[in-house]
């Protein structure tokens, strides 16, 4: 069992807390420390944005958030070294990075599953890499044990959702709404129905994202859900912040209510 | 496998094209291939389509000899396949014609486009105008600035013309931002892809709509001179007005095929939108294909003094004729591009768009290097009037 597998296997009925935030943003050498913060508060599991210069999915906090940190030099190949940085004091928290294909092609398959598998990295989620496209890839990360995650949208149909549960490992990620990330309007009752159709489909845990921003809509998706994922308020949050030690604040204020609305359910 | 069969039922040309896209526009992606598949054989679809580029967009076009233009060269004879005479000035309206009929059969209310020129803008607007839907028109605020009377044209016919400010702010990030509103307006929103590139079924679709152009090229040719050109010249940004010059002869392997990049300040200079001759196979808007991209994979701004052919991306079926070898991929310069403007203005009297004054100028050094009675199609793919301002500005002339 992968150490993703474990740690939501472990989770037994409590709700795991996915926060993202973008490699290098809004300063590189605070990236390792902000994750072990986020550990701190709740994480259960790391989402590492792979900045990227046209990010298709995202909407205008992530997207500056990745200009931010490609001007100070972050790519795939930092995004990578931060992770095993991480892995020196945190052994034990998964960490799946997210991006697009295209750093990926760029570096080559296998040495950016071998760079991955040496850093510490657990999953890779690439938005613009359906399954259909996947094969390749995802025999490669098999083979050192890395899970893929794929998405499921609010459009994809009950077939596609079955191709995509028999692709996928580690954990399937739903995404809340029809928009880019950091989008408003969430129809939680409409994501709780989506996330048991999705079951129908698959043993794997269930995460949701998109849309998710505060206390109330995790726990709101997390009825049903197994997992939550959180990044443009986060990552607009940390934005803000000057200093690390405005960050470490911003981060227990932030994440604290959730993590304690999650733990109530 | 002939080369007029591609793609694959998904969408790949050889390694390159597919569907890189979001899994939400996965399902619009197959309902739209779904769509086009039926229409494009469906007698009462084409029958409108025909009827449209006659009588709306004024085809045929004509094929003209440009026999000044020929005599300075100094060789083989030039032809030149008047897409500058279409309504709105260019090709682009071929694509939008049919697209827009696709839409109105899909029972879609509402149009977006990218443009980078505003060409591709304005045919869209046009046809949105003569229907009467909804337009939508996102274009690089670097583009607004430079194509100032293209956005108030698509102003005039309705459209709405949104700005955008990110990246590059030109046509790459006009095409992520329409992919936003896409995947946010999945339901009533159909998007209509300026060039033969995106995801399945875009490249083919786009190319087929085009494809008159060759279609006609190719049987005016016949008539006028008998038998076929020895070749066919026509610029590359994405591609479009290239792939369908060049699609109904691909299988016609003596004729020799020239797609023209835009070689900007010079190849050495790193200013330039050249992806097929500078570019590496990378995965850029919904399909794989040569991307100019740095070692990190972050796609890199490109530099051209055409809006039109400013894109770091090129459609997949380029790529694989391209590696085939059954295309050639030349780059012509800003300079020999404005020379080229020039001598055609001067000599034909016909002001070509700056992206077709590249395959102008093409054109002109391989007419040389043939014999007299051998024969090039160029595509002149647009007229210049937009451009005008441009060259004025670059030249110093106040207007």
């Amino acid at each position: 069992m992968s150490r993703l597998q474990q740690r939501l296997a472990d989770l037994a009925g409590r709700k795991a807390l996915i926060p993202f935030i973008t490699a290098g943003h809004p300063r590189p050498d605070d990236t390792v420390a902000i994750m072990h913060q986020l550990v701190k508060h709740g994480a259960d599991v790391i989402e590492l944005g792979m900045p990227f210069s046209d990010p298709m999915a995202d909407g205008p906090v992530i997207q500056q958030a990745s200009e931010h940190a490609i001007q100070q030099g972050v790519g795939i190949a930092e995004t990578i070294h931060m992770v095993k940085s991480f892995r020196r004091q945190d052994p034990t928290t998964p960490v799946v990075l997210m991006g697009y294909l295209n750093p990926v092609e760029c570096m080559g398959h296998q040495a950016f599953v071998d760079a991955a598998k040496d850093a510490g990295v657990d999953a890779l989620l690439l938005v613009d890499s359906p399954p259909e496209e996947s094969d390749d890839l995802l025999q490669r990360l098999r083979q050192e044990s890395l899970d893929q995650i794929f998405l499921i949208a609010p459009t994809t149909t009950e077939q596609r959702q079955a191709m995509i549960c028999q692709h996928a490992s580690g954990f399937v990620y739903y995404v809340a709404l029809k928009g880019v990330t950091g989008a408003a309007d969430l129809d939680a009752q409409a994501v709780n129905a989506d996330v048991i159709r999705i079951r129908q489909h698959t043993q794997l845990p269930v995460a949701v994202g998109f849309g998710v921003k505060d206390a109330a809509s995790a726990m709101a998706v997390a009825q049903e859900a197994d997992a939550v994922v959180i990044g443009s308020a986060l990552v607009s949050l940390l934005h803000g912040c000057e200093s690390m030690a405005a960050a470490e604040t911003a981060i227990a204020e932030f994440l604290g209510p959730i993590r304690t609305a999650l733990n109530s359910l | 496998m002939k080369y007029s069969d591609y793609p694959d039922s998904r969408g790949h040309f050889g390694q390159f094209g597919g569907i890189f896209a979001s899994e939400t526009l996965m399902h619009c992606l197959t309902e739209l291939q779904e769509a086009y598949a039926l229409l494009k054989t469906d007698d009462a679809f084409l029958a409108q389509f025909n009827h449209d580029l006659a009588d709306y967009v004024g085809r045929p076009s004509p094929l003209y000899l440009a026999e000044r233009l020929s005599a300075a060269a100094g060789g083989a004879r030039i032809w030149l396949k008047r897409e500058d005479l279409n309504h709105t000035g260019a090709h682009k309206i071929n694509n939008t014609v049919g697209q827009i009929l696709l839409a109105k059969a899909m029972g879609k209310k509402r149009i977006i486009a990218e443009t980078g020129a505003g060409q591709h803008g304005v045919a869209t607007a046009t046809v949105c105008a003569r229907l009467g839907l909804e337009c939508v028109v996102y274009m690089g605020e670097v583009d607004i600035a430079r194509q100032a009377i293209n956005v108030y044209r698509m102003k005039l016919m309705g459209a709405e013309v949104r700005s955008v400010d990110s990246g590059s702010k030109t046509l790459k990030d006009a095409l992520n931002e329409a992919m936003r509103d896409w995947v946010t307006n999945v339901d009533d929103t159909f998007y209509i892809i300026g060039t033969v590139a995106g995801p399945d079924p875009y490249p083919q679709m786009v190319r087929d709509f085009n494809s008159v152009i060759g279609k006609e090229a190719k049987k005016q040719f016949a008539e006028k001179v008998g038998g076929l050109p020895d070749a066919l010249v026509a610029c590359v940004g994405g591609g479009s007005n290239a792939m369908g010059l060049f699609h109904p002869f691909l299988d016609d392997t003596a004729v020799a095929i020239y797609g023209v990049e835009a070689g900007g300040h010079g190849l050495e200079t790193g200013e330039h939108a050249a992806s097929i001759n500078a570019g590496k196979v990378g995965v850029l808007h919904g399909n794989r294909t040569y991307v100019m991209s740095d070692r990190q994979g972050q796609i890199i701004e490109t530099h051209s003094i055409s809006a039109g052919l400013d894109y770091p991306g090129v459609g997949p079926e380029h790529a694989f004729l391209n590696e085939s070898g059954r295309a050639q991929y030349v780059m012509i310069n800003d300079d020999e591009a404005l020379a080229a403007f020039h001598a055609l203005t001067r000599i034909e009297g016909i002001l070509p768009a700056l992206e077709s004054a590249h395959a102008v100028a093409f054109a002109q050094k391989l007419a040389a290097d043939l014999a007299p009675e051998q024969n090039i199609i160029v595509n002149l793919s647009g007229r210049g009037d937009k451009d005008v301002h441009t060259i004025a500005a670059l030249e110093g002339v106040e207007v």
